[in-house]
């Protein structure tokens, strides 16, 4: 059962119930609702064991969930607010389509992570998997923020209209890239930060490597700072060992057509 | 040296002007947005470009304006004609593909010219709709698969695990999207939705702040894109449709150009100004049926499941197969779009080439959902070139539930099936942004002429139910005993399920 603590509750998610099953993800993200609704700060989840879509569109940006154990998919999607820590890995699609918040994972997480977000931060301290950072757009000025300590696999940042990544390639050999093949593959916006070598052939279609500029740097220097923080890790803070990835064009594919009235 | 590679294709329409009536007004010229027409000499003339929107023609107060269809110039040839050499003499100039818009532009099987319903005679009696009650309410959403009667003896809608959406009619307004079609048209046609209390679709560009008054009568489109895709606004809707593919496009995505996305569509589809919205192709988070089913039930724990989660396909091949996956993945409604559906912009040889014809496709769906005993869980929407009521009726007794239209009410709003949509310049303030033709668009007058249109086709649906003797457009739903083949390939009935003409009962 939820114990309390002043304005903080414990729920144990791997408390079995007749059948010997765990809780599953409805009956948790109804308790977490539940717990938030009735003015709960801190909601900290025990043994969470693989249930999917935990804490998926919550909206108080003064709420925060811990979560011992494995989440599943699409951790914290449609998230408004509020923020998210794993004390673990987390798994694929992490912050699907989020507007707002934090969400940070002291592991790893695995594909899609931030897929189509639109705003928040997100803060892996390990590695993630293909297609990170996918289809990431910004809008009125503000952007989402995807810092990643390791490294990732190919595809990273496809698509991307928006928002900034950065990839640490922390505990990683100089000489060896953190990013896979096709980084920023259609890329019209954002920018994407590399701890290292990006090779040409590592570049898909529209993205380019481009000079980091002062301002870029002011970015990404306040992104390590909120990583810094979050895990008391400490990546590399020399301007000279990044690489910027970004596109030249916002409309890739001008000219791919042909109006021509047949 | 650049060398001079473009060749230039005969013209295909021409506005012709009887300088005899004409005033002189020059009418014409501004509301030709294609620059087709010009005051030279005291006269209206013409240059190359016309595409036949017919605005001029509509604006001018003295009625002297024609537009003529140009003879082909080109030698006649069986095999390769006009409109195979039009598109390899432009794609010998561009290199690029073809773009077009609205749906095929091929005589692709239109089956429906080719089926009869039935009607009643003398050994079970037709209905007076004017004088009996003929019902064409519709639900949307996930059906229980068995009443349940409540102890004072009514039946239990709540037995349904989500709510379903009630619509007075079987037709729902497609998903067309604000930047696919201007401000005022998205307006007229929720306002039209709201007012014959049927649900319309917002397409993949999210909710504008000033249409969450019709919130209610929408359904929230999902696309790849995602865009102004927020929990807010699937909250507030009625409900929610992940779209994976367009009868008009299957397998290919969005791409709205950059020229599109001003102030007003940024906003609502929460990217920045000016870039190109491109909708991936697929969805990057769905590869497998089971990855369906996480998008279904993460946005149904995103609503805390207070909307139906519906999804949209593409007819192809496989359509049958697919729907049941969907289904099984938990998903309320399906969608099922026909080959010959329309589009704000799609490559040519997508549009014409790919798919099936809705058809034969709700039919196979219908068939699939049955064998599998799923037909009775989801609602089944048929939407690609609904026409007329006739087209309704038809679509209705091979199997669906609701159809989805949108040519039609963009017809009723003033369209004129140019198929420049993609060009953003429609000169009757639909398929533009750009603010000195959206104001053509006047929203009370293009939303009562949906709602006329849509009333008139409700009512002849009432004619052919009490005709045929119906007295709910549910029992109608899959009766293909109703129906009879009359085209030239007996081999589509059988696929159909449908008896060919002269072919009686039992
Ligand atoms: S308004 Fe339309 S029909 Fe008239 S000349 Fe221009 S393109 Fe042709
Ligand atoms: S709108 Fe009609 S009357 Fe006026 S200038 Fe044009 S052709 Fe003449
Ligand atoms: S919406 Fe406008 S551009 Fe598109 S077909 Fe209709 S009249 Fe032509």
């Amino acid at each position: 059962m939820a114990s309390k603590k002043h304005n903080e509750v414990v729920i144990d998610v791997d408390e079995r119930n007749e059948l010997g099953h765990p809780l599953d993800y409805r009956e948790l993200n109804e308790k977490i609702r539940g717990c938030i609704s009735s003015g709960m700060e801190k909601v900290i989840l025990k043994g969470v064991t693989g249930q999917r879509y935990i804490a998926s569109a919550m909206d108080d940006p003064d709420v925060k969930i811990d979560i011992h154990g494995t989440p599943g998919n699409d951790l914290g999607a449609f998230l408004n607010g509020g923020t998210i820590e794993v004390f673990g890995n987390a798994q694929d699609v992490t912050g699907n389509t989020m507007n707002d918040g934090r969400i940070i994972v002291h592991g790893n997480s695995w594909d899609i992570t931030g897929l189509a977000a639109r705003g928040g931060t997100i803060l892996i301290r390990g590695n993630s998997g293909y297609r990170v950072g996918i289809h990431m757009k910004e809008f009125n000025g503000s952007g989402p923020r995807l810092v990643i300590g390791g490294s990732v696999h190919d595809y990273l940042g496809e698509y991307m209209a928006g928002g900034t990544i950065a990839i640490l390639g922390i505990g990683m050999e100089e000489d060896v890239s953190p990013v896979g093949l096709s980084v920023g593959t259609g890329m019209h916006g954002g920018r994407i930060f590399v701890r290292g070598a990006v090779e040409e052939h590592q570049l898909g279609t529209a993205a380019h490597v481009l000079p980091l500029t002062d301002e870029d740097w002011e970015e990404l220097q306040s992104m390590i700072e909120e990583f810094e923080h979050a895990f008391g890790l400490k990546p590399s803070r020399c301007r000279d060992d990044y690489v910027k990835v970004g596109p030249l064009d916002s409309r890739p594919f001008r000219g791919h057509y042909d109006k021509t009235n047949i | 040296m650049s060398v001079q590679t473009v060749v230039r294709l005969p013209e295909k329409y021409r506005p012709v002007v009887d300088h005899e009536l004409c005033l002189r007004c020059k009418k014409c010229v501004r509301a030709c947005s294609y620059e087709v027409l010009e005051f030279k000499d005291d006269r209206i003339r013409p240059k190359p470009g016309c595409v036949a929107c017919l605005r001029c023609v509509y604006e001018c107060p003295a009625q002297c304006i024609t537009v003529k269809e140009m003879e082909p110039q080109f030698a006649h040839h069986a095999v390769f004609d006009p409109v195979l050499r039009r598109s390899i003499i432009a794609q010998s100039n561009s290199g690029g593909v073809l773009l077009s818009s609205c749906g095929a532009n091929v005589e692709y099987m239109d089956i429906f010219s080719h089926l009869l319903l039935d009607a009643a005679q003398v050994t079970n009696p037709s209905i007076d709709p004017l004088r009996e009650p003929v019902e064409t309410r519709t639900y949307l959403g996930r059906r229980p698969g068995k009443v349940t009667v409540t102890d004072d003896g009514r039946i239990d809608l709540q037995s349904s695990s989500t709510p379903l959406v009630v619509m007075d009619m079987p037709i729902m307004i497609g998903h067309i999207s604000l930047g696919s079609i201007s401000y005022n048209a998205q307006a007229a046609l929720f306002q039209a939705a709201s007012e014959l209390n049927i649900v319309a679709g917002t397409g993949e560009g999210g909710l504008h702040a000033d249409f969450y008054k019709h919130s209610k009568n929408l359904c929230a489109e999902v696309a790849s894109g995602r865009f102004g895709v927020t929990s807010h606004y699937l909250k507030e809707v009625s409900s929610v449709e992940i779209k994976i593919g367009q009868g008009a496009k299957p397998g290919h995505g969005g791409h709205l150009p950059g020229e599109k996305v001003q102030e007003l569509v940024s906003q609502t589809r929460m990217i920045p100004l000016g870039t190109d919205a491109l909708s991936p192709y697929p969805h990057h988070d769905i590869y497998s049926i089971e990855d369906l089913q996480q998008l279904i039930s993460v946005l149904k724990e995103s609503t805390e499941y207070q909307v139906p989660v519906g999804v949209k396909i593409a007819a192809v091949h496989n359509v049958g197969a697919i729907a049941s996956g969907i289904v099984r993945a938990g998903a309320d409604f399906i969608t099922v779009d026909g080959l010959r559906g329309g589009t704000g912009s799609a490559p040519r040889v997508i549009r014409d080439h790919a798919g099936m014809p809705i058809e034969i496709a709700i039919s196979a769906v219908d068939q699939r959902l049955q064998e599998e005993g799923l037909r009775d869980k989801v609602t089944l929407c048929a939407s690609g070139s609904i026409r007329s009521a006739a087209d309704m009726i038809k679509c209705i007794a091979l199997g669906a539930d609701v159809v989805g239209v949108c040519t039609a009410a963009m017809i009723a709003m003033g369209c004129t099936v140019c198929q420049q949509c993609h060009r953003g310049m429609c000169t009757w303030g639909i398929a533009t942004q750009r603010q000195d033709l959206v104001g053509r668009l006047q929203t009370p007058v293009a939303a009562q002429r949906v709602v006329n249109l849509f009333r008139a086709w409700n009512e002849e649906l009432k004619e052919m139910l009490g005709a045929m003797g119906i007295d709910s457009v549910e029992s109608l739903v899959g009766n293909r005993d109703r129906l009879r083949y009359i085209g030239p390939n007996p081999r589509i009935a059988e696929i159909l399920g449908v008896k060919h003409s002269g072919e009686g009962w039992g």
